[in-house]
């Protein structure tokens, strides 16, 4: 994958929001892997957790925005505890789909769940991919 | 000894079958729980978005209730209601700028500060009860049952949170033992089963779940046992997805700690609500002799 980085391609306010959303300090990655080597999802996202982190430092936003990695991401916390520098990418990744779901854009439609699947799911289940993935 | 007890939204509905024989299995052991009054949902997931103090109000709130009980220990089963209440606690007691926000907004609430501990069940069986007064109350020992214990994440993850250092757990091994079943320590433990994911995205989730238990069975178990109802859900209800998707997967009963303690501690099937499990779990405790001998 060819990537431009430049002051052209830099979206400064996308790269602050995450900060701020994040409350992360996610310039600090170094490029160890060691999240995506401990990845349960990797194989079914686009961009590798790793790579979303130097993605965003470089303020690459159509790139992230547009991965389906924050959404196929379990928030089961393996990145975070195993992070070298300490990050909590969980943070970065909610920060990442909230970008998305505060604009009123739902990842997942409630009304598209299955009566036959809704009348088995635990409530938590349910709670918890409404807090993920709506907005 | 009566206790402060959280439920959680699924053990009172769906989860009957891990809140019942949790209930009654503490019962036999001289532990009252007493349901915490007003309760309200804790949010399943605790708020990761560093601006987002408002799902913080659900959790702090029942964690209120326990000081208003004159309690400061409160002991929940669930691991996802487990690891977000013990976070929001966490950050009270941390976060003094967070606190004073959350405490001024909730003017109708006294002021929390994070005095209370969130206790999750297993902790609490070792600490407070211990093993060898459990030993010592064993009835029926589920003897020649491989149990492979089944973690997920929010027992374990974060690190602040963690019922035991994840490396050196112990927990569901120990318990397991003291029942007089058999460990079947396998490295898909502390994986996780995709969570919410099985709503999102149901093909992703059952791949998941499907890696898991081919790694439980590949190590000889019998069953599994877990303390989540999600985990359950996927592990359990989600599992004949996965059994047709891959023909070499074997049916693998699912179970909550609770119902296997209840049955060992003697109280029988009818404490365990076992209709409300999925996968040929009466089937295997029949075939054990473990239902008739109670
Ligand atoms: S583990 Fe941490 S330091 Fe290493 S690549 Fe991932 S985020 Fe960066
Ligand atoms: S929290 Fe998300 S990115 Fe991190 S290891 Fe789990 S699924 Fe992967």
């Amino acid at each position: 994958m060819t990537i431009e980085i430049s002051d052209k391609t830099y979206d400064e306010e996308f790269v602050k929001k995450v900060e701020e959303i994040s409350g992360e300090n996610f310039h600090k990655c170094m490029q160890c892997g060691t999240c995506s080597g401990g990845c349960p999802m990797i194989e079914h996202m686009d961009i590798p957790p790793r790579q979303i982190m130097i993605l965003t430092h470089f303020g690459l936003k159509d790139k992230v925005i547009s991965s389906k990695t924050a959404w196929i991401c379990a928030t089961c916390n393996a990145c975070s505890v195993r992070c070298p520098r300490g990050i909590e990418l969980t943070k970065v990744m909610e920060a990442i789909r909230q970008l998305t779901l505060r604009k009123n854009i739902n990842y997942v439609e409630p009304s598209a769940i299955s009566e036959e699947i809704m009348a088995g799911l635990p409530q938590i289940a349910l709670v918890s991919c409404f807090r993920k993935h709506t907005s | 000894m009566k206790i402060s007890y959280y439920p959680g939204c699924t053990l009172k509905t769906k989860a009957k079958n891990m809140d019942c024989p949790g209930v009654a299995a503490l019962n036999a052991l001289g532990v009252e729980l007493v349901e915490l009054p007003r309760w309200n949902c804790c949010g399943a997931v605790f708020s990761l978005a560093d601006d987002d103090l408002l799902h913080l109000l659900a959790p702090v709130r029942d964690l209120i209730r326990v000081v208003e009980q004159g309690d400061n220990k409160l002991v929940v089963a669930c691991s996802m209601c487990y690891n977000t209440l013990a976070r929001a606690n966490l950050l009270m007691r941390e976060n003094s700028e967070k606190r004073h926000t959350i405490n001024t907004f909730m003017e109708e609430e006294r002021d929390y500060n994070g005095e209370v501990e969130v206790v999750h069940l297993l902790s609490f069986l070792r600490d407070e009860i211990g093993w060898e007064k459990i030993k010592e109350s064993i009835k029926v020992p589920l003897r020649g049952l491989k149990i492979a214990p089944y973690y997920g994440c929010t027992l374990l993850r974060p690190q602040s949170v963690a019922i035991e250092p994840p490396e050196k757990r112990t927990l569901f091994k120990d318990l397991i033992e003291t029942m007089g079943a058999t460990v079947v320590d396998f490295p898909a433990s502390t994986d996780c089963c995709s969570s919410y994911q099985i709503l999102s995205n149901p093909d992703i989730g059952i791949e998941t779940v499907s890696k898991i238990l081919e790694s439980a069975e590949s190590w000889g178990a019998e069953a599994i046992v877990t303390s989540c109802p999600l985990c359950e859900y996927n592990l359990g209800k989600r599992q004949e997805d996965a059994l047709r998707k891959h023909d070499k997967l074997k049916e693998l009963p699912t179970f909550y700690f609770t119902q296997l303690l209840a049955l060992a501690l003697g109280l029988g099937a009818e404490v365990c609500n076992f209709e409300l499990n999925h996968n040929g779990v009466v089937r295997l405790m029949e075939s054990k002799k473990f239902l008739t001998a109670a």
